[in-house]
């Protein structure tokens, strides 16, 4: 999907690298995401698309180059809260139910309008499991669980590693429906995945990665 | 946008914590068994002398209360870096040191406090004056939080090594000994009939420094246990 000329640049990354004792994680990489833009992320095993989400997420240190959240340098206080970042730790506590861990994270991010742990938790198929512990459903529902915080959640920049993973095929069309609601609300996405995406808008972009 | 306000915030976290402690209660009532096995196994190795026992109490007491509260120490922020809850705290939109205050403040509510609530059955146990508790028990009120507080930046100091259990109890030794001898001197002031507000003020003053700090110590070494 390409960007409006007018879309807001969210996020620009220059010459991005990490270094792990000495050594290159990836190529440097240079590219910009607009609102309303869906970016994958593509590489082979151990090509580093998990150390560039948590970089992205500031979860890691910039190793090198320059990245830039709206215009200017991305520091954690000017962008926390507005990225969401999904990784492979799902964040669930499984001592506690799906609207427990909803609860907690939107007391601490705040909730879209209109929205409530039970609503996002219905409209990601939970519907019936809303009080089980988390650690006694299945994996793919566990996901679920987690993808509900992209509904629950205020937020512009989603980062996403393998949000298809463990999901069936209805859980598969519901992420990509999700990101078409996202981007056409003037969101941005950045995916990795392995698997197929069929985003509505069109072929979405590919930012290819390096070892 | 609406972020939460950060007393809300607090109330939150404050609230996931406490009820994943009761969802687990076997854990909370581990230490406590063990301060009661251990403070009623004195009098059986030493003889039930009364003059002995009450020499002893106070250090007895004070020393099990110490070692119980360090079984549940590793786990303060272990669960939380295994399931991703750390780096998803750690991005939450609120300051990581004032929530990471309330983790602090949850596991002493679970670990400290039902430790403090049978110190009078302790302290009976090894016929310790009456007159006495009172002090033990604000002795161990301001001495229980700065281990709960030391603990908890150690934790976050070790979060990524492995087996950081003896690192742990290593590093932790040398910090908790000042709050023992002045919590320990207190109750032997008292146990005399000696003024004992000196090292009852200093253990106050050490905590509300530790209190202020710690939270902040501990939020940059869990950034930088996850920064890897």
């Amino acid at each position: 999907m390409t960007a409006t000329p007018t879309a807001v640049l969210l996020l620009e990354a220059q010459a991005l690298s990490f270094h792990r004792q000495d050594e290159a994680v990836f190529a440097p990489l240079d590219f910009q995401l607009h609102a309303g833009e869906l970016a994958l992320i593509e590489g082979d095993n151990g090509s580093g698309k998990t150390t560039l989400l948590r970089m992205l997420a500031g979860l890691l240190h910039v190793g090198a180059g320059e990245l830039r959240w709206r215009g200017a340098p991305l520091q954690r206080d000017n962008c926390a809260g507005d990225i969401l970042f999904l990784g492979h730790q799902l964040g669930l506590k499984g001592d506690l139910s799906p609207r427990e861990n909803l609860r907690f994270v939107a007391g601490l991010h705040g909730s879209r309008e209109s929205m409530g742990a039970a609503s996002a938790l219905a409209a990601i198929g939970l519907r019936g499991y809303e009080d089980e512990p988390v650690r006694r459903l299945s994996a793919g529902q566990k996901k679920r669980a987690a993808l509900a915080r992209l509904l629950l959640l205020p937020a512009s920049l989603w980062l996403l590693d393998e949000p298809y993973a463990n999901l069936d095929r209805t859980g598969i069309a519901l992420v990509n429906q999700l990101l078409e609601t996202h981007t056409a609300a003037g969101g941005a996405a950045l995916v990795t995945s392995h698997g197929a995406v069929s985003f509505h808008g069109g072929e979405p972009r590919h930012i290819r990665m390096h070892a | 946008m609406n972020r939460p306000g950060l007393l809300s915030a607090c109330k939150a976290m404050l609230q996931r914590d406490l009820t994943l402690a009761w969802r687990r209660r076997s854990d909370i009532a581990m230490p406590v068994l063990y301060a009661l096995i251990v403070t009623m196994l004195f009098p059986f190795a030493l003889g039930p002398e009364d003059t002995l026992l009450q020499r002893i109490a106070g250090g007895v007491i004070l020393v099990t209360v110490l070692l119980a509260m360090l079984l549940a120490l590793d786990a303060m922020f272990s669960s939380d870096i295994d399931d991703g809850s750390l780096e998803q705290l750690v991005l939450a939109p609120q300051p990581l040191a004032v929530m990471l205050a309330m983790k602090i403040l949850a596991h002493w509510l679970t670990t400290a406090l039902p430790l403090i609530v049978i110190t009078p059955l302790l302290a009976a146990m090894l016929h310790l004056p009456a007159s006495v508790i009172p002090v033990l028990l604000l002795a161990l009120l301001l001495s229980t939080p700065l281990l709960s507080l030391f603990g908890a930046v150690l934790v976050a100091l070790t979060a990524g090594t492995r087996r950081s259990g003896m690192l742990l109890a290593l590093m932790l030794l040398p910090l908790c000994v000042p709050a023992l001898i002045f919590a320990a001197g207190a109750v032997a002031a008292a146990q005399q009939g000696l003024p004992w507000i000196a090292p009852i003020s200093w253990l106050a003053a050490t905590l509300v420094l530790t209190l202020v700090l710690a939270p902040l110590a501990c939020a940059v070494a869990l950034r930088i246990a996850l920064d890897s």
